[in-house]
């Protein structure tokens, strides 16, 4: 809350928070190899590695999106849905044929683009705030999902299921996929100018907009490509599970979840600050925690009371040390907010 | 209305535009969103027209008003509680496990859960205003470990339902009352506690808990304490919380799935009633109304006969066509000012806008 | 509906001078279109399957099997072979597995991928499975149980099987599958591995499993608790059916059969979707009683029964047939109130059959390849025995969880003390 002026110095704290998030990163590793070890159990075996690096990939899709969202300052609720739906609707148009693998893919983006289009246009232009946009949006979407599917639906096309099998040593290949795709949005950020204007909006709108900045674009934007990286991860899950399933975003709980590695990232949910590696950092802190916990094979309902904890821990510790920041969740993007809100938040 | 301040304008309008003129803010205009569906509601079902019929139809709707009221108090100042639901769930559990069937712990199990209600509150205050976690993970953070530990201790399931005489506070109500004919005890104490969260949102605290949610640097340099006005919502939005637990333990029964979705049922009602989402901004009895017409909303549902399926999106496509549509009327207006209704503030005052 | 309550939200909002400015209606009325373009055709537009409570027509549910409906409808009646004192041994004689490439000399560890512990009947068999394996421990045929919880993903329990697979140190795979489709890849590549697989509960997408244990089954569940409304409700009678979640294979099937049941009794149904939740089970019964009578209500899971029998006595209506499950909380709410009722039966006790089957593969006895176990409904004849029998135990527990003859009865799941 403390309204300061380090504008210089802002790319500075932006990189240690990041190198903060895998300072802890290390820390969970270093203590989940000392516990496995303990109980004399290795948590660097093949095994454990892969299935690690493939529970990263359907939640390292949905956060990549879930970054650009959290960073224009808003949210996207509705990402366990358009996982469903493009799981169903891929697998439903590919019915096992490889043939129709490309109209199957081609489907199930274009609906979940579209629909992050939708929240883009509800949270941007008629200004409604994205927790709710995206929460009703969802809402609808899940109710279009269960009236029309009941259950596992469809075929995955052999090619995209032995995708979702095929690794490169011990990486699988959708893991490799999912991280080239974060190269290439970190790429997005840095070097276009729509990347710049997601920055400034979600630092601050009124700012912005005086700068010239059209608000809406990189809101809009964002909330696309948060539609299009849910559809991969829905893809994701079909070359994994062989069918599609109406319920399988909802069983991920993927909306909290990727808020969690998004802020567990060093990401500030008011949006403005916070980097892709960061929420890759936070994806793989929550992967090697479930590990452990898999490995120690820890009571169900513990394993909820740890991630809890380390969630609120982790998130202490980057606020502890990135100063300045903003006490606002959720920022004004409409041009009602005072300007004393701005406080110095800059990674430009 | 309460906290309605022309800031610049010092004579007081005359009360019949105030009253109009608030119609036309989503905080007022809740109230005729409401209006409209309980109308509905009663046409197709004209037993509800009956007061007892309506009296126990608001009785089931307490809980999720006064979770809403407390939800309330944590927006304004500019938070978030997420642990609502985990709090309700937690609570049902120990009063079914705690008081069983003997009623002489129902006051000392009372006390505990008010007890452990503020706990929660003051930890979920202090990580959010002194750790510096933003409520959203704060209290999405605890409320994992609250669940967890109440499935962990419970191996999954409560022994069962608490004696009758503590599930009366929920379940049943004064008889035989003049004009009302039923008045369940829920509905007194839904108002109770309504009429004391309005009374609170006019004193001192209230007052700087919206000023803290508007601004909080300029509060803070008033001299208020800002993380202690926000831990206190906290603490006041979980006592809300076991409130509503003690009423669903009563009205439906000890299950862990109590609660489900309450925080946010609280929320979208919250954010329906007009209050914005970034704080500051806001009326609690248009939070209340909001959820209450929610709850009018699902039956009404249920009466038309949509099927099942389908009632998330109609839900969801209310909710944005409620919030949406006014920001565009708005808009529009705006070019061809009435000269009937005079210009007051340059500012929009609380309660006026649909935060973004 | 459609068109009246979006403009009964938008009506009452007049206009109001704000001090921004922009006229972004355009943009507004596309979003809403699109929106409305999503859900507005709603209510009219029942999807096969979904409720249609004016109209007597047939519905066509995409989960209703006839053969597999016939065969559960038989099954229901079937000769079990085996002890009737130990139902968690009997089963169906058909095709037998030879246990011969599996027979084991010493102890061999089992791992366990099970789909979730979110509901009190897998609570319930999860703990007469642990107490099951401390017998077996302790006769040294398994050295120890690896569990992996999948928490209702099927999306995790797919990497937990390739976990099991790629760890290479389990001599046998228990699964209990989250959906049947989803996990069919990975319990195809558990199978390729040569070991023994056993898959109970829900079914898997495969035919490579080495022994699927279950209970009759979804679809016979439905029948038992459908047949009772049907037999005891005039033609025309209404009846509200309660179900938990849509697409979900449990749930489906056994409404799948019931409404199937329904139909052919030309009873009128609704069904709601309430996620269990006895709140909203509360409100929904309570706005059924003002619509008019109710002949019956079922429920597709033990906890919705409940909170349903309350709202009639809340309403001051004599309280009518109301189906549940053998959980003790319907099972005492059943005998204190003295309503109709029927207990459908998912027998919790396959959870301890599955270990068992592993074991007895290891000793080298041959088992059934599709273990069918008894469920045997309780009806009100065997009421007031049950729940006598069950004394002490939580209102979560299910009478049918078959840990009797197991060390640590009865105090470990009056407890319900789990790892």
């Amino acid at each position: 809350m403390r309204a300061s002026t380090a504008l210089g110095s802002a790319p500075r704290i932006f990189s240690s928070t990041t190198t903060i998030v895998y300072l802890v990163f290390f820390v969970v590793l270093l203590l989940s190899t000392v516990i496995a070890a303990s109980a004399g159990r290795s948590f660097f075996t093949q095994g454990n590695i892969s299935v690690l690096l493939t529970s990263t990939t359907v939640l390292g899709f949905v956060s990549i999106g879930q970054t650009l969202v959290i960073l224009v300052g808003s949210l996207d609720l509705s990402v366990p849905f358009l996982v469903s739906i493009a799981s169903v609707l891929s697998a439903g148009v590919m019915a096992g044929q490889s043939a129709n693998m490309a109209s199957g893919i081609a489907t199930a983006l274009i609906t979940t683009t579209l629909i992050g289009l939708v929240n883009g246009l509800l949270v941007g232009f008629v200004k409604i705030n994205g927790f709710i946009a995206t929460l009703s949006v969802g809402l609808i979407v899940s109710g279009y999902l269960f009236s029309n599917y009941r259950g596992s639906t469809g075929k995955a096309a052999p090619a995209l299921a032995s995708l979702g099998e095929a690794s490169i040593g011990f990486v699988p290949v959708m893991t490799i996929i999912m991280f080239l795709c974060l190269v290439a949005t970190v790429a997005l950020l840095a070097k276009t100018r729509v990347g710049l204007h997601i920055y400034a909006v979600g630092g601050d709108p009124a700012v912005a907009r005086m700068s010239g900045i059209h608000n809406a674009v990189p809101i809009i934007v964002t909330h696309s490509l948060s539609g299009l990286f849910a559809g991969i991860a829905g893809l994701v899950i079909v070359a994994r599970l062989g069918v599609g399933s109406p319920g399988v975003g909802e069983q991920g709980g993927y909306d909290l979840l990727s808020i969690a590695a998004v802020v567990l990232g060093g990401a500030v949910l008011a949006g403005g600050r916070g980097s892709l590696w960061g929420s890759l950092g936070g994806i793989l802190i929550f992967a090697t925690l479930d590990s452990v916990m898999g490995i120690m094979q820890l009571n169900p309902y513990l394993k909820d009371v740890v991630r809890g904890l380390i969630i609120i821990m982790a998130v202490a510790v980057y606020a502890r040390s990135s100063i300045p920041r903003t006490t606002f969740r959720f920022p004004v993007a409409s041009e009602g907010r005072r300007a004393s809100v701005s406080t110095a938040r800059g990674e430009l | 209305m309460t906290t309605s301040i022309s800031r610049y304008n010092t004579a007081p309008l005359p009360m019949r535009v105030r009253v109009l003129r608030s119609f036309a803010t989503p905080g007022g205009a809740i109230y005729l969103l409401l209006a409209a569906l309980l109308i509905a509601l009663i046409l197709y079902n004209p037993g509800l027209a009956a007061p007892d019929q309506l009296m126990r139809f608001i009785g089931r709707t307490a809980p999720v008003a006064i979770v809403a009221a407390g939800q309330y108090f944590v927006i304004v100042s500019g938070e978030l509680d997420l642990s609502m639901a985990a709090v309700i769930a937690a609570q049902v559990v120990l009063a079914g496990n705690l008081i069983g069937q003997n009623a002489a712990r129902i006051l000392p199990v009372v006390l505990l859960m008010i007890g452990l209600g503020a706990a929660v509150g003051l930890v979920n205050g202090v990580i959010t205003t002194l750790l510096k976690v933003p409520s959203f993970i704060a209290t999405l953070g605890t409320s994992l470990a609250i669940s967890g530990l109440t499935f962990y201790a419970t191996g999954g399931a409560p022994s069962g339902n608490p004696v009758n005489s503590f599930r009366a506070i929920g379940r049943d109500g004064f008889e035989n009352v003049p004009i009302l004919g039923f008045l369940p005890y829920s509905v007194v104490v839904l108002m109770a506690l309504v009429v004391l969260a309005a009374w609170l949102m006019r004193k001192p605290f209230g007052r700087t808990l919206i000023a803290a949610g508007d601004n909080p640097v300029a509060t803070s340099l008033s001299g208020a304490s800002v993380w202690w006005l926000r831990t206190r919502a906290f603490i006041l939005s979980s006592l809300a919380s076991t409130v509503a637990a003690v009423l669903l333990v009563g009205y439906a029964g000890v299950s862990p799935v109590v609660g489900d979705g309450y925080d946010f049922a609280a929320i979208t009602a919250v954010v329906l009633g007009g209050v914005a989402l970034s704080g500051g901004r806001g009326w609690l009895m248009s939070a209340v109304a909001a959820a209450f017409a929610l709850e009018v909303l699902f039956s009404l549902l249920s009466f038309v006969g949509v099927a099942s399926t389908w009632r998330p999106a109609v839900q969801g496509a209310i909710i944005l066509v409620a919030l949406g549509a006014p920001l565009i009327r708005w808009r529009r207006r705006a070019f061809s000012a009435s000269p009937g209704i005079p210009v007051a503030s340059p500012a929009p005052s609380p309660g006026e806008e649909v935060s973004a | 509906m459609t068109t009246s309550v979006p403009a009964t939200a938008a009506g009452p909002k007049k206009g109001k001078k704000v001090h921004q400015i922009g006229s972004k209606t355009t943009t507004f009325g596309v979003a809403a279109i699109v929106i409305l373009a999503l859900s507005g055709c709603a209510p009219g537009s029942n999807t096969a399957g979904a409720a249609q409570p004016d109209s007597g027509t047939p519905t066509a549910n995409s989960w209703f099997d006839q053969t597999q409906f016939d065969l559960e409808n038989a099954e229901r009646t079937a000769t079990f072979t085996g002890d009737p004192s130990t139902p968690y041994l009997q089963y169906i004689e058909g095709e037998m597995v030879d246990p011969a490439p599996f027979k084991a000399d010493g102890p061999k560890k089992v791992c366990f991928s099970n789909a979730a512990l979110s509901n009190t009947w897998r609570q319930t068999g999860w703990i007469t499975m642990n107490q099951q394996l401390k017998v077996l421990q302790g006769q040294g045929i398994i050295s120890g149980m690896e569990t992996r919880n999948a928490q209702d993903s099927d999306d995790t329990q797919v990497a937990d099987i390739d976990y099991f697979i790629k760890e290479n140190n389990c001599d046998a795979f228990i699964i209990a599958p989250n959906s049947p489709q989803a996990t069919a890849p990975a319990v195809q590549r558990a199978c390729d591995t040569g070991k023994p697989v056993i898959i109970f509960d829900r079914g898997a997408g495969t035919d490579c499993e080495t022994v699927f244990v279950h209970s009759v089954g979804g679809m016979a569940w439905g029948i038992d608790s459908a047949t009772f409304v049907a037999d005891n409700v005039a033609k025309g009678g209404r009846v509200i059916a309660l179900r938990t979640a849509p697409g979900v294979d449990v749930f489906e099937q056994r409404w799948a059969a019931a409404q199937h049941i329904f139909d052919k009794a030309g009873l009128k149904v609704t069904d709601y979707i309430t996620g269990a939740d006895p709140t909203k089970i509360k409100s929904t019964i309570t706005d059924e009683i003002a619509k008019g009578d109710i002949d019956a209500v079922w429920v597709d899971l033990a906890d919705q029964a409940v909170p349903a029998v309350e709202s009639f006595e809340d309403a001051g209506k004599d309280i009518p047939i109301v189906t549940g499950e053998d959980s003790l909380a319907y099972l005492r709410a059943w005998q204190d109130k003295g309503f109709k009722g029927f207990a459908s039966v998912y027998s919790a006790f396959q959870w301890r059959t599955a270990l068992l089957a592993t074991a007895m593969l290891f000793e080298g006895k041959p088992i059934p390849k599709d273990w069918v176990l008894p469920q045997v409904p309780v009806t009100k004849d065997d009421l007031d025995a049950v729940v006598a029998a069950n004394k002490g135990m939580p209102d979560g527990h299910y009478s049918s969880f078959g840990g009797e003859n197991l060390p640590g009865f009865p105090t470990v799941w009056q407890n319900r003390t789990m790892p």
